[in-house]
């Protein structure tokens, strides 16, 4: 096995997750999108450490904290998506324009 | 890992094409809640790559908080925000399909020819000099990682508030003076939730 096969593996899963965070309609769809990105990143934190750092596993200690840090995005993503559904009864993004100029 | 070579390159290639048709599943699927059991798919499939590269602790993390908490909760939205959306459709959003693909195959490429391209400096030890990444994780978490650890205690604490604050339902005062509902000390003062619409959009999918 070699480190590249991780990283294309790990670069394909990125741009699926670009793909759908732009051109998806549904707010919650956009959430799984941004999963599927810190998913990727976190492949490749994950591949750096097994190949390049073996001995003291960094990269392993910077996924958890991606988890983590994914896990509060989550969160409070979902909590964004249920107050502008409550106030503006609807999840399409392209009605989400209370920001846009 | 001490598998042999050749089991680890099928089992790479059963995991990796799992992962990738689940993640296309997510994105492209017409209905939310099949993307949402196709996304737990994406995760197991990313934890048994973790597993491939010796990180068992970061795959068990993977499959507690990913399938067990994200995923629930993701779920969990869907279910309080389905209704039928029927969604008006906007002119060049073909073009703006296919502009996106055309990028994101782009950013393919040059991510891929960065990686092959690239003459990766491997450590040449054997990745079983660690016995136990556990306690290996645990013993960075605790001396030189002490502040990021600390920090996403509290990050999370923050999201956690976060979360609850953003998710309730406003308050109206002048319906709190005049409403005698039982407040005991553990209620806080909500706006009451409109029945009608809650029923009239119940059997609505999505």
């Amino acid at each position: 096995m070699q480190l590249e096969y991780f990283l294309l593996l790990a670069a394909a899963l990125f741009c699926i997750g670009i793909y759908g965070l732009i051109t998806s309609r549904n707010a919650v769809r956009v959430l799984m999108s941004i999963e599927l990105m810190l998913n990727a990143v976190n492949l490749n934190l994950v591949g750096f450490s097994n190949y390049l750092d073996p001995g003291n596993i960094r990269g392993q200690v910077f996924t958890v904290f991606v988890i983590t840090v994914a896990a509060a995005e989550a969160a409070v993503g979902l909590a964004i998506v249920l107050a502008i559904y409550r106030n503006r009864n609807t999840i399409d993004m392209e009605q989400f324009n209370l920001l846009k100029w | 890992m001490n598998l042999a070579e050749g089991v680890q390159i099928v089992s790479f290639g059963i995991l990796g094409s799992m992962m990738i048709g689940t993640a296309l599943g997510v994105v492209l699927l017409p209905k939310i809640v099949h993307s949402a059991f196709l996304l737990a798919g994406v995760f197991v499939s990313i934890s048994g790559l973790y597993i491939l590269l010796n990180a068992d602790f970061v795959a068990a993390a993977q499959i507690l908080v990913y399938v067990g908490a994200v995923n629930v909760l993701i779920l969990f939205a869907i279910m309080l925000v389905n209704k039928q959306e029927n969604y008006v459709q906007l002119p060049g959003r073909l073009l703006r399909k296919v502009a996106t693909a055309v990028v994101c195959f782009g950013l393919f490429a040059l991510l891929g020819t960065m990686v092959l391209a690239t003459p990766w400096s491997l450590d040449t030890t054997s990745p079983a000099v660690i016995t136990n990444t556990t306690i290996t994780l645990g013993e960075h978490f605790f001396s030189d990682y002490l502040l990021p650890f600390e920090l996403a205690s509290v990050l999370l604490l923050m999201a956690m508030v976060g979360a609850i604050i953003l998710a309730r339902r406003d308050l109206i005062p002048e319906a709190m003076t005049t409403k005698d509902a039982i407040t005991t000390s553990l209620t806080l003062p909500e706006r009451p939730r409109e029945l009608a619409s809650i029923s009239g959009e119940s059997d609505g999918q999505e």
